[in-house]
């Protein structure tokens, strides 16, 4: 909400200055945004009158003027404004006046034309947009006067960002109250007299959703004259609080929400027919708004209808076809109470916010209507004249809330803040508040809740009332203490940061992508599966939830590929988002993304481009980090977005825990990466759930050490090979290590040399040289038999 | 007798001609040995009378060792001059850079939360996470913000559909651990949040860590006191921190917290929009309605709650200028943390 400071002060004048007041106004909870003069500070400028205007002997556009209001009685003026013209009052910056942007004014000579200071349009005193002409200023303003004066230029525009309890804020006289209790200063309210009827003309008016609309007030206003301008102190008024000035009705009707914190409406009279009905809308119903949007409303919005259609979507925005237009003769003002709930919501269902609906949405006060509408009223005969009839309120009792009744106990106010109050201490701020102490005694306060405090419903209410207006920040301070019982927290669940750190001691960095990924690149990595979509996603590149991680790491690959990185290792852990029968699984995954060299550029020339085993070896130094890493497994996989002849599947008894490979060249020219990438992605779960270690008592005999050199078919793994030695290799083998693998001369087509160590030892005894033998040859009679594997000779 | 002082002067002479190892060992047997010249003279005493013999003996030993010390020193010289052409040939430019893998490091976000986690952890607080596609009761109803509550425009909520989205904040956690745990209760709860909302200064989706006290005879005390020695503790200074009142609908008394100005002092400068103030956090005591959802008696116990944006906080305190960069992932931001 934005006001200007001088229209508070004319309700309460604290002798603060605008710095304290806005200090105070922040410290209360109503947050200062902003504070900005209302107009740029600028001097010599007079309220001038073009006496005559005669065209220049030498210049088509220009025109001499005789101007009245500078020291001497007329002061010759060379203008070029086309509205120049005798008769109109304007700005008048006369000989040494400073205009804003550091603009003096001098005499001149224009064409051989003397000229003694500037006549202004409203950009050049820095108070409108851009303009053609001379800003005409108002016949009755006084000649001579200093435009600051007149206009009251020495004024704050002060923004507040009010927090959504505080609707009773949103008008001078809610700020003006708050400002009233902060300072102990009196409110002043202005004259709200009852304007007395002229005709008798009233109109029916029906509460058919009593609920929604408990209170109703409407007048006629016959005969206005709609062309009359506002004054201009009301415009002022407006535009320091940012509301564009339209036409007198419309103005009057903001100026009137603005200062006592009611919406209202004008209709055409005419365009009405029959009566006003207040009800729900027809499923469908249609509405032209006075933006010239059309609508089809749902049956949960309320409308102010007449007998035959909807003519406005109640406490948002009223119709155009009812609309006061410059045709208009007779009107219908409106100022009613809506029911927070029935409009809350609704405006944004319709994509729609104004300020009725921002007001009527927090809660407008129930007892302000018939105020508000005398309020209108007089200043509405004021400016456009007319013979007003009698106010009609329709009310329905039993739907109007009646005013909250709020405990306070002593006990859980001094618990809660920490501090003792005196008793009288206490009712002074209730009573400052507005609030009506029913009764007191030494454990309780019984408070009644003035209508226009819709946030105080619960004691806690009236405990953050005392503690803001004694002040949050000479409330005490303290350490809480509290007993600290140490908690059982199970050893066999690994923390994340341990695999963090791994990964950062092997060269990776830590990313954070959006979990909302892009579905372009998302179908080339997951294409099985059915991504959730966001309903109302930024961005059509950000619309989908991951499924993988590496929907997010892939784009960051690129994006540092394409910025002269060409060695990239990121990793990233979070969650993937993955429906499964019917139910969201959310995953806690870690995965990583390589490209580029395996060690990084320097000296010493050992570098290749990672491969698969490197990769590899980062996944194990993760998953050996527990000491289960004998449960995972790499298997032969086939995973949609990696190469066929690189990818593993990565299981822990049986269970998928995750995937590492090369991403498949296809990906690669999708995703346009200039260069192969590695990714790994795992569970989790399973790698962080651990065993306890347990010890085992250490050998004193000697270790034997046995090499076995096969030749197998190529398409034979070293897993499957490995597995069958420890499956027939008997309890003492120890350790088992392929040392060497080996395609090409000397070996045949399709076959392949892999050499074996096998560490025998046993716990209690030296093995004897026979012992070792039997079990040798029983790994050699299995490989021969299992795998077709043949010692090299 | 007289030879003596000839025959040692050849010596010494000897000695410092030996141009190596071997040939040193020949002056030695030369002169020393059993056969030597200067052992023969020992042999040539039985000449003399009885009387001098035992000073010329004397004499003759005297200078056999001189002369072996000579060889020995010669020796040692001529060692560990070897040793040093070793070693010098054998030496490293110390400039050029080490072999193997560069270290990575963690994202600043990441580091940000675990040093505040490390602060709360220390003084009994457990750290509890909960999902990120969250249902609507748990992040708006049970946390006292109903539909339509025009609360609801300060979360600007991706939808997954009507009754699930992506949560706004972490209080969710707050919720779920209410729902199984009995007070007394502290934790706190770390994570990604969503508002769908992208400028300069706002990302869809950043982090937040909240933090929830419930127990007997919680106030605003402790909660101020939690909030001004955590900050405290953050930006390792005595900040003057101040607590303004605000809105909340899941806490009452609920509170917006500055700190002072960690670019201006509090002078006034263009971060802080000259106020010299800095919104950091928000908190507030547990509103009863949050209890009530949560089954926790608000007539037995009380609580507060606070929470924080983790890159705002990282952005003070390393002097980050532009949110974004958090999400860009740029190894020449990432590179610096």
């Amino acid at each position: 909400m934005k006001f200007s400071e001088s229209w508070l002060r004319e309700w309460v004048n604290p002798s603060v200055d605008t710095e304290e007041l806005v200090a105070q106004l922040t410290m209360a909870g109503l947050e200062v945004d902003a504070v900005e003069p209302v107009a740029p500070e600028f001097s010599g400028v007079v309220i001038g009158q073009i006496i005559s205007a005669e065209q220049h002997p030498n210049a088509d556009k220009l025109r001499v003027c005789q101007v009245a209001g500078g020291e001497a009685e007329v002061t010759q003026v060379v203008c070029g404004a086309p509205n120049a013209r005798e008769g109109i009052k304007i700005p008048f910056a006369t000989v040494g006046a400073k205009l804003p942007d550091d603009f003096n004014i001098k005499k001149a000579k224009l064409r051989d034309v003397e000229s003694f200071g500037m006549l202004c349009g409203s950009d050049e005193v820095g108070l409108g947009e851009a303009s053609e002409g001379l800003w005409e200023l108002p016949a009755d303003a006084p000649v001579g006067a200093d435009l600051r004066d007149y206009l009251n230029l020495d004024d704050q525009i002060i923004e507040v960002d009010l927090t959504p309890n505080r609707g009773d804020c949103l008008s001078i006289r809610g700020l003006a109250r708050e400002t009233g209790v902060l300072n102990l200063s009196p409110v002043r309210e202005q004259p709200c007299d009852t304007v007395t009827a002229t005709i008798t003309d009233s109109f029916n008016i029906e509460l058919q959703a009593p609920a929604a609309c408990p209170r109703y007030a409407g007048r006629i206003i016959k005969n206005v004259d709609v062309s009359a301008e506002s004054p201009m102190w009301l415009q002022e008024k407006l535009r320091r609080s940012g509301v564009r000035s339209i036409d007198a009705v419309v103005d009057v009707t903001n100026y009137v929400m603005l200062e006592l914190g009611q919406p209202m409406h004008a209709f055409d009279f005419a365009k009405l027919d029959g009566g006003i009905v207040v009800r729900m809308a027809e499923q469908g119903e249609k509405l032209q708004l006075l933006d010239d949007s059309a609508v089809e409303l749902n049956a949960d919005t309320l409308v102010i209808a007449d007998q035959k259609k909807a003519v406005a979507m109640a406490g948002i925005m009223g119709g155009a076809d009812t609309a006061v237009s410059s045709e208009t003769c007779d009107i219908f003002l409106e100022s009613a109470y809506f029911d927070p709930i029935a409009i809350a919501g609704r405006s944004r269902a319709y994509g729609m916010h104004t300020d009725s609906s921002h007001r009527f949405e927090r809660g407008v006060d129930p007892k302000l209507q018939e105020v508000a509408i005398e309020r209108a009223t007089a200043l509405l005969l004021d400016i456009v004249g007319g013979e007003v009839g009698p106010v009609s309120i329709i009310e329905a009792q039993d739907n109007l809330s009646q005013e909250a009744e709020v405990i306070l106990t002593r006990a859980r106010l001094e618990q809660q803040l920490g501090l003792p109050l005196e008793g009288n201490q206490v009712d002074e701020m209730l009573e400052r508040l507005g609030l009506q102490v029913l009764s007191r005694s030494e454990k309780d306060w019984v408070c009644k809740v003035p209508s226009w405090r819709f946030d105080i419903a619960i004691e806690a209410d009236l405990i953050e009332e005392v503690a803001r207006i004694y002040g949050y920040n000479r409330l005490p301070t303290s350490t809480i203490s509290c007993e600290l019982p140490i908690e059982v927290t199970p050893e066999t669940k690994r923390g994340l940061p341990r695999l963090r750190e791994q990964l950062v001691a092997r060269g990776y960095r830590e990313a954070i992508t959006y979990c909302f990924v892009d579905p372009e690149v998302q179908k080339h990595l997951t294409p099985d599966i059915e991504a959730v979509a966001l309903a109302n996603a930024i961005a059509s590149d950000m619309s989908e939830m991951r499924t993988t991680l590496w929907s997010g790491l892939l784009p960051a690959v690129r994006h540092n590929l394409n910025r002269q990185q060409s060695r990239v290792r990121l990793f990233e852990t979070g969650l993937n988002f993955v429906p499964e029968n019917d139910q969201l699984q959310q995953k806690p995954m870690i995965a990583g993304v390589v490209t580029g060299s395996n060690v990084p550029e320097s000296w010493v020339s050992d570098q290749s481009p990672v491969d698969f085993y490197d990769v590899k070896g980062d996944v194990e130094a993760l998953l050996k980090l527990s000491q289960v890493f004998d449960q995972f497994e790499f298997v032969k996989g086939n995973h949609p977005a990696l190469h066929p002849g690189q990818c593993a599947r990565i299981e822990r008894q049986g269970e998928l825990v995750g995937w590492l490979g090369q991403l498949h060249p296809r990906v690669h020219k999708a995703l346009d990466l200039s260069q192969p990438v590695f990714v790994f992605e795992l569970c989790l779960k399973p790698v962080l759930n651990d065993e306890i270690p347990a010890f085992k008592g250490l050998s004193k005999f000697p270790e034997v050490r046995r090499d076995l050199a096969l030749i197998i078919d190529e398409d034979i793994s070293a897993g499957d090979l490995c597995n069958t030695v420890r499956q027939n290799a008997g309890g003492q083998l120890v350790d088992l290590k392929v040392f060497d693998v080996y395609q090409g001369k000397g070996i045949e087509n399709n076959r392949k040399s892999i050499a074996l160590g096998l560490t025998f030892r046993d716990s209690s005894r030296t093995l004897t040289e026979d012992e070792i033998n039997v079990a040798v040859e029983a790994v050699v009679n299995a490989l021969e038999k299992q795998h077709a594997a043949s010692l090299r000779g | 007798m007289e030879n003596l002082e000839l025959l040692a002067s050849e010596a010494e002479k000897a000695v410092d001609q030996a141009a190596d190892v071997a040939s040193l060992d020949q002056v030695r047997v030369e002169y020393l040995g059993k056969k030597g010249l200067l052992t023969g003279l020992l042999k040539g005493l039985g000449k003399l009378s009885p009387e001098e013999r035992p000073a010329a003996g004397a004499r003759i030993n005297e200078v056999k060792q001189q002369v072996q010390e000579k060889i020995n020193l010669r020796r040692d010289n001529m060692e560990n001059a070897a040793v040093e052409a070793r070693l010098a040939s054998e030496a490293v430019d110390v400039t050029l850079p080490g072999r193997g893998e560069d270290v990575g490091g963690l994202h600043l976000v990441t580091h940000t939360m675990e040093r505040i986690e490390s602060f709360f952890s220390r003084v009994g607080y457990t750290v509890e996470e909960g999902p990120e596609v969250e249902d609507d009761y748990h992040n708006f109803e049970a946390l006292n913000i109903p539909a339509h509550h025009p609360a609801r425009a300060m979360h600007d909520t991706f939808y997954v559909n009507e009754n699930t989205v992506l949560r706004t904040h972490t209080s969710p956690v707050q919720i779920r651990t209410m729902e199984s745990q009995e007070p007394p209760i502290r934790i706190i709860c770390p994570g990604r949040v969503y508002r769908c909302d992208s400028d300069i200064t706002h990302t869809p989706m950043f982090h937040q860590v909240e933090g929830l006290v419930v127990d007997k005879n919680v106030s605003m005390a402790d909660l101020k006191g939690t909030i001004d020695q955590f900050l405290k503790a953050f930006f390792e200074e005595d900040l003057p921190v101040r607590f303004r009142p605000s809105y909340f609908p899941f806490t009452e008394p609920s509170a917006e917290v500055d700190i002072q100005c960690t670019n201006c002092q509090g002078k006034g400068c263009r971060i802080c929009k000259n106020t010299g103030w800095l919104e950091v956090m928000g908190c507030g005591m547990v509103h009863p309605n949050v209890f009530a959802h949560c089954n926790v008696d608000a007539n037995e116990y009380s609580g507060f709650a606070f929470g924080m944006g983790v890159e705002r906080l990282a952005m003070l305190r390393y002097g980050v200028t532009d949110l974004r960069l958090f999400f860009e992932n740029d190894l020449q931001f990432l590179r610096q943390f």
